[in-house]
């Protein structure tokens, strides 16, 4: 195949990757986009086998690795429970860093396969596109890991900070672009292995510092990692699949990011630059003192809701730690049956990564057009009996709107307190990630219920 | 003076950007969740990086360091296409509206 051919064939699966994305505008038309998704790739890889039209003993090596491969991915992607989706997506982009670096060193080792050069004597735009496509790549690759390890509870989820740690990535990060100027000067192959192993090192040192609820950007800010990293590949490799799917991944993300740090009213730097928790908990622990609040139990709970025209669910991160999305469900079923109206409400950043709750949601067989996003639905508190919060906490607090001196003032918080009444299940009166106490919990039309999000909810499954 | 094909790469590289700015500010909200494993299958396309990597040089030598990474990059980036597109399929057949009466 000629290398016009080809090209054409990879602009064609650039374009079936973005009809991929554009098909997730709804839910109707999703299915149909994965399925573009898969097409493009089929056509990437066939047109690769044929351009590189090397059927020698090599290529059943290659399909033997690809077979490994594939199962094992068809073996996670079955078998992963959907609450820990944020966990395997970390792991995932950790593949796709490691991916890049691997092919990049092979680039380097052998520049000659793919049209580079020779070695010691690689042209120097390539030279520099593989070793950003290395870095990157690394970075995204050991960040990943650590995201990971922190979303599993291997590692703890708390920040991680010391003295001088934004000063040391500094510095790594301009010995990186050091390193690849010497690169460029002298093609030194310790130069490239030196740059690998910094850029490891500085994803590991980009991540420690955050943790808990701000998981969501660091989730999506990897996966704009990914994407620069297989767009420095493509550049080495003059591929236009590569080029195009690295940029719309890379944007991809960087929205994401955009979002969730615009759903928490912090600036990205902000939320980089370390914990939320780290820095405010001060702040807060001297001002706790008894602050009276009522609560109750399962029957209490099931005697509101059932005798309430409206309810609406603000379900968080607690949700899905104690698995209660399909008692949830059973609970909405029977309030339905009491002609109660229910519907969803749900926060930019609740969980652990983006659209997480509405995932868990959809596995508990909730329709979508019941669960709304925040503004579509803030106004209808006013007008609703009954708010059932379970495992949310600082998205509903009210300070967020009342006190300028609250580290989360600003950010966008459901109206939960405007509800006639709100039941808040939750295991004790302890604060949120942000450390601050949740003013909602002292309201007189708040009750709390003090149990596991799950036994409650099933509790008040029975006494309906 | 002939333009260098680099500024082609990159004026492709920079028009799509754009184009995945406009098309994932039209995803809903609801689907957050899957745009990140879709996209996370769709990188995975550097396997054509690792299939060239892996098939270079002579077919006496295929186990030279160069193959072996490429080989390496192969099963990484298999795990992820399919781990990547089944699990988005999984998800995205689970939403569902819902049942008229």
């Amino acid at each position: 195949m000629t290398p016009n051919l080809s090209a054409l064939f990879y602009l064609i699966s650039g374009i079936l990757f973005i009809l991929a994305l554009r098909g997730l505008s709804s839910p109707e038309t999703s299915r149909q986009g994965n399925y573009f998704g898969i097409a493009g790739m089929v056509i990437a890889i066939i047109v690769t086998f044929i351009s590189v039209g090397n059927f020698g003993s090599g290529l059943i090596y290659v399909l033997i690795f690809l077979v490994i491969g594939g199962s094992i991915g068809a073996f996670i992607a079955f078998r992963i429970p959907m609450t820990a989706m944020p966990e395997l997506v970390a792991g995932f982009h950790s593949l796709v860093g490691l991916a890049a670096v691997f092919v990049a060193i092979s680039a380097f080792l052998k520049p000659d396969a793919f049209n580079l050069g020779t070695v010691g004597n690689i042209k120097l735009a390539s030279l520099i596109e593989m070793s950003l496509g290395a870095a990157i790549g690394a970075i995204t690759f050991s960040g990943s890991i650590i995201a990971f390890l922190k979303l599993r509870g291997i590692m703890s989820g708390s920040p991680i900070t010391f003295k001088g740690q934004h000063l040391i990535n500094l510095v790594l990060g301009l010995s990186i672009v050091a390193l690849i100027y010497y690169l460029c000067t002298s093609q030194s192959s310790n130069i490239f292995w030196s740059i690998v192993l910094i850029s490891f090192l500085v994803g590991v040192l980009l991540i420690i510092p955050i943790g808990g609820a701000d998981m969501p950007v660091v989730i999506s800010m990897l996966n704009s990692y990914s994407g620069w990293a297989a767009a420095g590949i493509g550049f080495t490799l003059e591929n236009t699949a590569l080029i195009i799917t690295g940029a719309l991944v890379g944007s991809s993300g960087a929205i994401l990011s955009y979002i969730m740090c615009k759903g928490m009213n912090r600036s990205f730097f902000n939320v980089i630059l370390g914990g939320w928790g780290a820095t405010d908990q001060s702040s807060s622990s001297d001002s706790i003192e008894q602050k009276p609040f009522k609560s109750g139990n399962a029957d209490d709970a099931a005697f509101l809701m059932k005798n309430a025209s409206s309810v609406i669910i603000v379900p968080g991160y607690g949700m899905a730690v104690a698995q209660a999305q399909h008692a949830l469900r059973e609970m909405v079923d029977a309030l339905k049956k009491n002609g109660v109206k229910v519907s969803y409400a749900i926060h930019p950043v609740a969980g652990r990564m983006p659209g997480h709750m509405n995932v868990l949601l959809a596995e508990a067989n909730v329709p979508y057009d019941e669960v709304f996003e925040l503004e579509e639905i803030n106004n209808d508190f006013a007008n609703c009996d009954v708010a059932y919060v379970i495992g949310a906490n600082d998205v509903t607090n009210p300070v967020a709107k009342t006190d300028p001196q609250s580290p989360i003032y600003g950010m966008p918080v459901l109206d939960v307190e405007k509800s006639k009444s709100v039941l808040f299940v939750k295991r004790s009166l302890s604060a949120g990630y942000a450390g601050i106490d949740n003013d909602l919990f002292y309201r007189d039309n708040t009750l709390m219920l003090f149990a596991d999000a799950k036994k409650m909810t099933e509790e008040i499954v029975k006494s309906l | 003076m002939e333009i260098d094909p680099f500024i082609f790469r990159l004026s492709i590289f920079i028009l799509s950007i754009f184009v995945g700015y406009y098309v994932v500010w039209s995803v809903t909200p609801s689907l957050h969740t899957p745009l990140m494993s879709v996209t996370n299958a769709i990188s995975s396309v550097i396997i054509v990086g690792a299939i060239i990597a892996s098939l270079a040089g002579s077919s006496q030598k295929i186990f030279e360091v160069s193959n072996i990474f490429g080989f390496l990059a192969i099963i990484l980036a298999a795990v992820n296409i399919f781990g990547g597109f089944l699990v988005t399929q999984r998800m995205l057949q689970m939403y569902k509206k819902k049942k008229k009466k």
